[in-house]
């Protein structure tokens, strides 16, 4: 596939769309590794198993972290004031600390010398013991899928349970398993992501979704650990690593041995006006957690579609594909954990929509040709006519096919209508299995003519693409900042601007000071700089 | 096929008035087919198949036609029913509830405010008092919108200044100067102790104070637990309530930013700025 192109690219071209996507990233990257947040310093403190929420519901990594700031500030980071806590006898355990500090009992000071030094070493094994048990989920997935068998075949067909009601969402789980489902995904409630913590227990009531949690997710899990067994086949679980608690919940991922996060390096800040400099210092971080967690990320191109013209705006999806897989390499993530997305959002009113959409949904699969993509079915032009809305998922399933899409979110006629009933989820099921069944193999014997309308279509599209990642690292602002924060600024993606001093979390951002200490970032580094040599 | 509005003259002639009494087409006029599809709770059975058979003749379908049985998950039966209903609809006696502004699209609603105001309309947006729950205002104010239409971020010719939660009534008037807004949105969600009820007042009685009638901003509240009927008792011009989507909410603005400032709630029992509400 990547000797010779069914599309006619020429090699160089995409070479010189990764070198631009590298060079417009990397010092975005920089930029990350020089600031942190105060929802990497929580994840910290979560790897080192500190979890529960005091009376009002406020989990206590934020009220440790809270105090912590107050007193020695952030810039150092949490872990040397807390473990330097730990090593005086302050408390015997991080709860106890976290309820001491909240009470206005313990003061925190950044220790140095040999106090710098004990407090690191404490840090160090208290952090490495949350990484050991990621690692141990990463393993256990493995060892499940080895004895209990893995998807049978690809595309693995996604589907979403959001009732609000983790009790409520786990008979729905299991039940779409039972009727087809690899990947099960839990929608988080509306506007998770603009909390700036991590709720906490099993939660009964959400916004048209369910709260990411920890203990949410623990349950969901081993109730999907049930049905895989109960199968034969593992299936994997879907939650979001994304808004202002993405590194957090990243970590609990890990540490619950979630499969798949949602996770897209400017989702954030485009469509959440989430500030720009703590979007991309989290998601560093939350990135490098999935590396080594063995989990898969989605990423989240569809968005860009809903909320421009899909023929337009098909460029934006090829330019966010590539800079979403140099930050996901870069923080340490592998060719198979890349479910770069896209969708079939284009108005089927449009002549030529079908070929449109193939073209472009050929041009990420000859892009990246190792990583599993994420392939969405049609929701802005789903009106309400389901027998329309039928037709249109088959067409959508159709190209899902025809370019051995990874991941393949099942389409429901009844989008816009109503949350999917059992009906609807059957009836999509059999969709898709029709056409995987009449025509998965059909990408064998179709090879758009070198000249046609669908090749030219997908060149015309990466040539645009290199032409916004040429523009993106030309732009400049007045203050100096990389260029990618310049073309954010001044709305070079969509309508959006989104300027790096604005936007929600950026009270939460510190740049780092000399002697910044986080135990969990140095293990996560070094094993980048392994991964590297 | 064929356009709903395009249905054939009812047989029986003896309503001639401005209604019409009409029954379902299905290929032939008058032989009022409807089709029908439902899963039942249990297994597929030929008892499965009477059931759903029972459950249309009961909703008055006579004859029913069940052309369509599967199994769908364990102990669940969906079917599609065909069938005949005999009930008559006279259109004269249909009651709909009018929206008193016309729905736009993004691109209509821009256009609106061009040619009309010649600058953005500004909105200030916010969710006052102890409540943290900014899933309302977000939904409507956010890109990412809700009910997949986008929020009115996505519309260019309109300012959003979302404030957030936990916003006090003053800071929000300041706001509103500050941002010389058009239109001020407050989204509550906690009804405890009626405090989203208190909170609006509060709110609409500080609006009052602080500006001439003339020149207040339009004042919305939205919320699952708000009546939409409670705007003039609340001193608010705009009550929307649960399910409400952007598109409604940005057209009802621009329907009253373009449509003159008669700002005012209908009602003037407002305790306190009742002398000031002369409209322009």
């Amino acid at each position: 596939m990547t000797t010779t192109s069914r599309l006619g690219i020429e090699a160089t071209d995409v070479r010189r769309a990764r070198t631009l996507a590298s060079e417009v990233g990397q010092p975005i990257v920089d930029l990350a590794r020089q600031h942190t947040t105060v929802s990497v310093e929580r994840a910290t403190l979560r790897l080192a198993g500190l979890a529960g929420a005091d009376p009002d519901g406020t989990p206590w990594v934020n009220r440790l972290a809270d105090v912590v700031r107050a007193d020695t500030g952030l810039e150092h980071g949490v872990a040397l004031p807390v473990w330097d806590a730990m090593v005086r006898g302050e408390a015997e355990d991080l709860m106890t600390l976290a309820q001491k500090a909240a009470a206005g009992s313990v003061t925190f000071r950044l220790p140095e010398g040999q106090d710098a030094v004990a407090a690191r070493a404490a840090a160090r094994s208290s952090v490495g013991a949350g990484i050991a048990r990621v690692d141990r989920q990463r393993a256990a997935r493995e060892q499940m899928i080895a004895t209990v068998g893995d998807a049978p075949r690809k595309p693995w067909i996604y589907l979403i349970v959001a009732t609000g009601d983790i009790h409520e969402d786990i008979p729905q789980a299991q039940a779409a398993a039972r009727e087809g489902a690899d990947v099960i995904a839990v929608i988080r409630s509306t506007g998770q992501s603009l909390l700036d913590f991590v709720p906490e227990g099993a939660t009964r009531e959400g916004f048209a979704g369910t709260y990411a949690t920890q203990e949410n997710f623990r349950l969901m899990r081993a109730a999907l650990d049930e049905t895989s067994r109960e199968l034969g086949r593992y299936v994997r679980l879907t939650n979001y690593a994304s808004g202002l608690c993405m590194p957090e919940i990243a970590a609990l991922a890990g540490l619950e041995r979630l499969d798949m996060m949602l996770n897209d390096s400017m989702y954030g800040i485009l469509f959440r006006d989430i500030n720009p400099i703590r979007t991309f210092v989290d998601q560093r971080f939350s990135r490098q957690v999935h590396a080594r967690a063995g989990i898969i990320i989605n990423t989240g191109e569809d968005n860009y579609l809903t909320t421009a013209d899909a023929v337009e705006a098909a460029h934006t999806v090829t330019t966010s594909q590539l800079l979403n897989e140099f930050f996901a390499k870069e923080a340490g993530l592998e060719d198979w954990q890349l479910g770069l997305g896209h969708a079939f959002e284009i108005d089927p009113e449009v002549p030529d929509s079908f070929r449109l959409e193939l073209a472009h949904a050929m041009l990420a699969r000859e892009l990246f040709p190792d990583a599993p993509l994420k392939w969405m079915p049609p929701t802005r032009h789903m009106t309400g006519d389901i027998f329309r809305g039928y037709l249109l998922d088959g067409f959508f399933n159709l190209v899902g096919a025809l370019t051995g899409q990874g991941i393949l979110l099942v389409g429901m006629m009844t989008e816009a209508v109503v949350t999917p009933w059992i009906s609807d989820r059957d009836l999509a099921l059999q969709n898709v299995r029709y056409v995987m069944n009449a025509a998965g193999r059909l990408h064998e014997d179709f090879h758009p003519a070198p000249d046609g309308f669908i090749a030219d279509r997908a060149r015309h599209v990466l040539g645009e693409a290199i032409g916004l990642l040429e523009q993106i690292r030309d732009d400049t602002d007045e203050s100096g900042d990389p260029p990618l924060l310049a073309a954010i600024a001044d709305g070079t993606f969509g309508l959006m601007k989104r300027p790096a001093d604005k936007g929600r979390g950026l009270d939460g951002v510190a740049r780092k000071a000399p002697g910044y200490y986080n135990p969990a970032t140095e293990v996560l580094d070094g094993e980048n700089l392994d991964g590297e040599s | 096929m064929s356009d709903p509005t395009d249905q054939p003259r009812s047989g029986s002639a003896d309503q001639p008035r401005s209604g019409q009494i009409v029954r379902p087409y299905g290929d032939t006029t008058g032989d009022g087919m409807v089709q029908l599809s439902f899963t039942l709770p249990i297994e597929h059975s030929k008892v499965a198949e009477g059931a759903a058979e029972q459950l249309a003749n009961k909703m008055g379908m006579d004859p029913a036609l069940v052309v369509h049985a599967k199994p769908m998950g364990q102990g669940f039966t969906f079917f599609v029913v065909y069938g005949r209903v005999s009930h008559l609809v006279d259109t004269s006696k249909v009651e709909v509830v009018e929206r008193d502004f016309p729905l736009l699209t993004p691109k209509e609603a821009n256009a609106a405010i061009k040619q009309s105001l010649r600058r953005r309309l500004v909105v200030v947006g916010a969710c006052i008092g102890t409540d943290a729950h900014t899933v309302g205002i977000d939904a409507i104010l956010n890109i990412k919108g809700f009910a997949g239409e986008k929020g009115l971020e996505y519309y260019r010719e309109i300012k959003v200044v979302n404030l957030g939660a936990q916003v006090s009534v003053p800071e929000l008037v300041e706001a509103a100067r500050t941002e010389r807004a058009d239109a001020v949105l407050v989204s509550q969600v906690v009804t405890q102790r009626d405090a989203h009820l208190l909170n609006t007042r509060e709110m609409s009685a500080a609006f009052r104070e602080a500006y001439p009638a003339a020149s207040r901003p339009l004042l919305v509240v939205g919320g699952p637990r708000f009546n939409e009927g409670m705007a003039a008792e609340l001193g608010v011009d705009r009550v929307f309530s649960r399910g409400t989507t952007p598109g409604e909410v940005a057209s009802y603005l621009v329907h009253r930013a373009t449509h003159g400032r008669d700002g005012a709630p209908q009602s003037t029992s407002s305790i306190l700025a009742a002398p000031k509400e002369k409209a322009s």
